[in-house]
C-alpha cells in the first residue's frame, strides 16, 4: 500500500506550531545570553582563577561534556524535586542548559583568551588599568571575536539540543508536535514540517549571530579582515 | 519502598551494553554514510558536491530527537509494521553520524595541502589514485582526533535513542526511576556510566590532538 | 661611580640587586635622573638594561636596593602599582597596541578608564597628542592599517595621553625598519626639546649622543660607565671602546 500524505490537517494546528517556534527561540535566547555568562565567568576562573577555583571549573566542564544532556535534565529536573523544591519543567529546561551550554562556552572562550598575548596585558596594565577594565576592554572582545565562529556552531546546536527538554514537557517546539501528532495521528507529516521549522531556526539563529557580530565587532565590519 | 539495590546497578550494567552496542553500530554505519559523503563533497561534479552539501545541512539543521521521529515513523508508513527499535535507533543515529562526520572528515581532506595534489597529478595518477594514495593517507592523520571526539558525541545521543523505544542506559534510568522514585541516586549512577565511557574517549581525543600539534611544529 | 642622590630626582635606582633564579642580572645598579633629563641606557642584549627599565616601572620586583620614581618607593611591596602608572608612561618595542580598537580609542582607553575623563575631553586629547606625533589624519583608522612606525607614533601618543611625569622607551625602534625609525626618533626628539623627562633603552647610538643629557652603557649587570653624550667619544673602558667601536 502507498502513504497519502496529507498536510491539510495540520493547517489549522499553524498558531500552535507558531507558538512552539517561538518558544524555542526563547527558551534558547535565555540559556544562551546566560550560558555565554557563565560559561565565560568560568573560562576567566580557569584561566586566572585559584588553584581551587581553576580545579572546580576543569570538574565541572569534564562532568558535563562528558555525560549525555537529557541525563542533565532528568537530575535537574527530578533531582531539584526530591530536594523538595518545586521546579516547573520550563525553568529545570532552562537551568539545565544554561549548565550544559555553560561548560563548552567555557572550553571555546578559554582558547580565545590564550589568543590574547600577554604584551596586550601588560601594555594595559602601563597604562594604569585595573584588572577588571583590563578584562573587559582589552582580553575579552579580542578573545570573543577569535572565537565568534566557534560559538555560533554551539549556539546553533544548543537551539536544536533544546528540543530534548521536550522529554520532561517543557514547553517547546517539540513538545508542541507531540501533541498534534497524538491529536491528528499524522506523526510523519508533523515531524516533517518540524525538521522544516528547525531547519529555519537554525538559518535564522546563524544570520542572528551574524548580525550580532556585524554589530559588535566594528572593526571587523570596517576591514573585512580576521584579528 | 525498596531502594536502589544491586539488582537495579546490574540492570543498568546490562543498558550500558546496549550503549555501547548502539554507538558501535551508529559510529560503523554513519562513519561509512559519512565517508561517502565527504568524498561527494569533494568531489569534481558539481552535482555531487551539492547533494552533499544540502544533505549535511539537513542533518546538522534538524534535532537528533526529530531525526529519530521521521525514521520511525517513516519506516512505519513505508509498510513494515513493527520496526525493531535497535533498527529504527541505529538508522537514525547512523544518518545523524554521517552528517557531522561527513564535514569534519571534508575539513581534514582539504587541509591537505593544494601543493600534495599538484604534486601527485604531476605524477600522473588518476584522480582516485590521488585520492587513495596521496591524500586520504594524509587527512586520515588530521582526522583521527576529531573523530574520537566525536565518538563522545555519539555516545552520548545514544541516550535519546529512548524515545523510539529502545532500552538503552538512559532509558533503564528512567525505568528503575519509574518504580522506585530515587531520581538523584539513580541519574547520577546513570551519569557515572556515561562518564565511564566518554572520559577515556575524550582524553584520548585530546592526546591525539596534542600529538598532532607537535608533530606539526 | 654615580652622582649622589639628588632631592629633586625624578627617578633614583640605589644598589639594585636583581637575579632570575641563578642568573643575576642587575649588580648593584645606581644612577639618578633629575627632572627634564634625557637619559640613555646603551649596552650589548644581556647587559640588564630593559630589566633595569622594566624595574623602573615595577614590571619586575627587585631583590635588594631601592628604587624611587617620582615620589613612590617602588621597591616596597606596599607600592600602589595604578598611582606609579598614572606618572610613568612607557614604549614598548613591540608597540603593543590593541588590534580591536581605532588610533583614537586607544589613545582615549586609559584616561576614561584610569582618570574618569568624559568621552569628549578624551576624544579632544586624544586629537591633541596625535597632533604631537603628527598623525591626527589617522585617528579613525586601525592598527593593521599602519606603518610599523606610525603604530610606534601612536603607542607614544597613547601614554602622553596620560600626561606622564616619566616617559621610558624600551628599544622603541629596534622592531623598524631603518626608513621608519628616523620618524619615531623626530617625535622622541621634540619630546625631549618640550622638557620630558625621559629613559631610553637604544641601539640607536648617534641618537644617544645627540638627545641625551647622560648616556649609561651597561655592562654584566652594572652601570660601566656613565656621562655625558660626549663620553662615547672618549670611552674610559675597553667594554665601551669595543662596544661603541662595533658599531652597534
Amino acid at each position: 500500500m502507498t502513504y497519502e500524505f496529507d498536510f491539510s490537517v495540520l493547517l489549522p494546528f499553524w498558531r500552535e506550531f507558531a507558538t512552539g517556534v517561538w518558544l524555542t527561540l526563547q527558551l534558547s535566547a535565555l540559556a544562551t545570553v546566560l550560558g555565554f555568562v557563565l560559561g565565560t565567568l568560568c573560562a576567566i576562573g580557569r584561566a586566572d582563577g585559584s588553584p581551587a577555583v581553576k580545579w572546580a571549573v576543569a570538574t565541572y566542564v569534564e562532568v558535563i561534556r562528558n555525560t549525555p544532556l537529557l541525563v542533565q535534565i532528568f537530575l535537574v529536573y527530578f533531582g531539584i524535586a526530591t530536594l523538595g523544591v518545586h521546579v516547573s519543567a520550563n525553568m529545570a529546561a532552562v537551568i539545565a542548559l544554561v549548565v550544559n551550554v555553560g561548560a563548552y562556552t567555557c572550553e571555546i572562550v578559554r582558547a580565545g583568551l590564550e589568543s590574547v598575548h600577554k604584551a596586550q596585558l601588560e601594555a594595559a596594565d602601563c597604562l594604569g588599568l585595573s584588572r577588571v577594565q583590563t578584562y573587559w576592554h582589552v582580553v575579552l572582545r579580542p578573545a570573543v571575536e577569535r572565537v565568534y565562529p566557534a560559538l555560533t556552531s554551539q549556539y546553533v546546536l544548543l537551539m536544536l539540543a533544546s528540543s530534548i527538554t521536550s522529554q520532561i514537557s517543557a514547553e517547546e517546539l517539540t513538545a508542541v508536535a507531540n501533541r498534534i501528532q497524538s491529536d491528528t495521528f499524522r506523526s510523519f507529516e508533523t515531524y516533517i514540517v518540524v525538521g522544516v521549522l528547525y531547519l529555519l531556526l537554525s538559518f535564522v539563529v546563524r544570520a542572528a549571530f551574524w548580525g550580532f557580530g556585524m554589530v559588535v565587532f566594528v572593526r571587523r565590519r570596517k576591514l573585512g579582515t580576521a584579528l | 519502598m525498596p531502594g536502589f539495590s544491586f539488582t537495579h546497578l546490574e540492570f543498568l550494567a546490562w543498558a550500558a551494553l546496549w550503549t555501547v552496542g548502539l554507538s558501535v553500530i551508529a559510529f560503523v554505519g554513519g562513519g561509512l554514510l559519512g565517508f561517502v559523503v565527504a568524498l561527494a563533497r569533494v568531489s569534481a561534479s558539481r552535482s555531487l558536491r551539492i547533494a552533499a552539501i544540502v544533505y549535511i545541512q539537513l542533518v546538522q539543521g534538524t534535532p537528533l530527537l526529530i531525526l529519530l521521529f521521521l525514521i520511525y515513523f517513516g519506516v512505519a508508513i513505508a509498510g513494515f509494521d513493527a520496526v525493531p527499535a535497535i533498527i529504527a535507533a541505529g538508522a537514525g543515529l547512523t544518518v545523524y553520524s554521517s552528517g557531522f562526520l561527513a564535514e569534519i572528515w571534508r575539513g581534514c581532506i582539504q587541509s591537505v595541502p593544494k601543493t600534495q595534489w599538484e604534486a601527485a597529478e604531476c605524477l600522473a595518477l588518476t584522480r582516485w589514485q590521488r585520492m587513495t594514495r596521496v591524500v586520504l593517507p594524509q587527512a586520515l592523520r588530521l582526522a583521527t582526533a576529531p573523530t574520537v571526539g566525536f565518538l563522545v558525541q555519539i555516545v552520548k545521543n545514544t541516550s535519546l535513542a529512548s524515545v523510539v523505544g529502545f532500552i538503552e542506559l538512559s532509558q533503564a534510568g528512567k525505568l528503575i526511576n519509574n518504580s522506585i522514585f530515587e531520581p538523584f541516586t539513580i541519574f547520577i549512577v546513570v551519569a557515572v556510566f556515561y562518564f565511564a565511557l566518554c572520559f577515556p574517549l575524550s582524553t584520548w581525543s585530546r592526546s591525539l590532538e596534542r600529538k598532532l600539534n607537535v608533530s606539526r611544529r | 661611580m654615580h652622582a649622589p642622590v639628588s632631592a629633586k630626582a625624578v627617578v633614583s635606582l640605589s644598589n639594585v640587586h636583581k637575579s632570575f633564579g641563578a642568573l643575576k642580572v642587575l649588580d648593584g645598579v645606581s644612577f639618578d635622573v633629575g627632572p627634564g633629563e634625557v637619559t640613555a641606557i646603551i649596552g650589548q642584549s644581556g647587559s640588564g638594561k630593559s630589566t633595569a627599565l622594566r624595574c623602573i616601572n615595577a614590571l619586575e620586583t627587585i631583590q635588594e636596593g631601592s628604587i624611587h620614581v617620582c615620589g613612590h618607593a617602588v621597591h616596597d611591596p606596599a607600592l600602589d602599582r595604578r598611582a606609579l602608572r598614572r606618572d610613568v608612561g612607557i614604549v614598548f618595542q613591540s608597540y603593543n597596541l590593541f588590534p580591536h580598537l581605532t588610533v583614537e580609542q586607544n589613545i582615549m582607553l586609559a584616561p576614561t578608564c584610569v582618570k574618569s575623563m568624559s568621552k569628549a575631553e578624551a576624544r579632544e586629547l586624544a586629537r591633541e597628542v596625535l597632533a604631537r606625533v603628527g598623525l591626527e589624519a589617522k585617528a579613525e583608522q586601525y592598527p593593521e592599517q599602519l606603518s610599523g612606525g606610525q603604530q610606534q607614533r601612536v603607542a607614544i601618543a597613547r601614554s602622553l595621553a596620560m600626561k606622564p611625569k616619566l616617559m621610558l622607551f624600551d628599544e622603541v625602534t629596534s622592531a623598524l625598519d631603518p626608513q621608519l625609525t628616523g620618524e619615531v626618533l623626530k617625535v622622541m626628539e621634540s619630546l625631549a626639546a618640550g622638557g620630558m623627562t625621559m629613559i631610553l633603552v637604544t641601539h640607536e647610538m648617534a641618537f644617544a649622543r645627540r638627545v641625551a643629557s647622560t648616556v649609561i652603557y651597561m655592562h654584566q649587570g652594572k652601570v660601566w660607565e656613565s656621562g655625558p653624550g660626549s663620553m662615547l667619544d672618549r670611552p674610559q673602558t675597553e667594554e665601551l671602546r669595543g662596544f661603541v667601536g662595533s658599531g652597534l
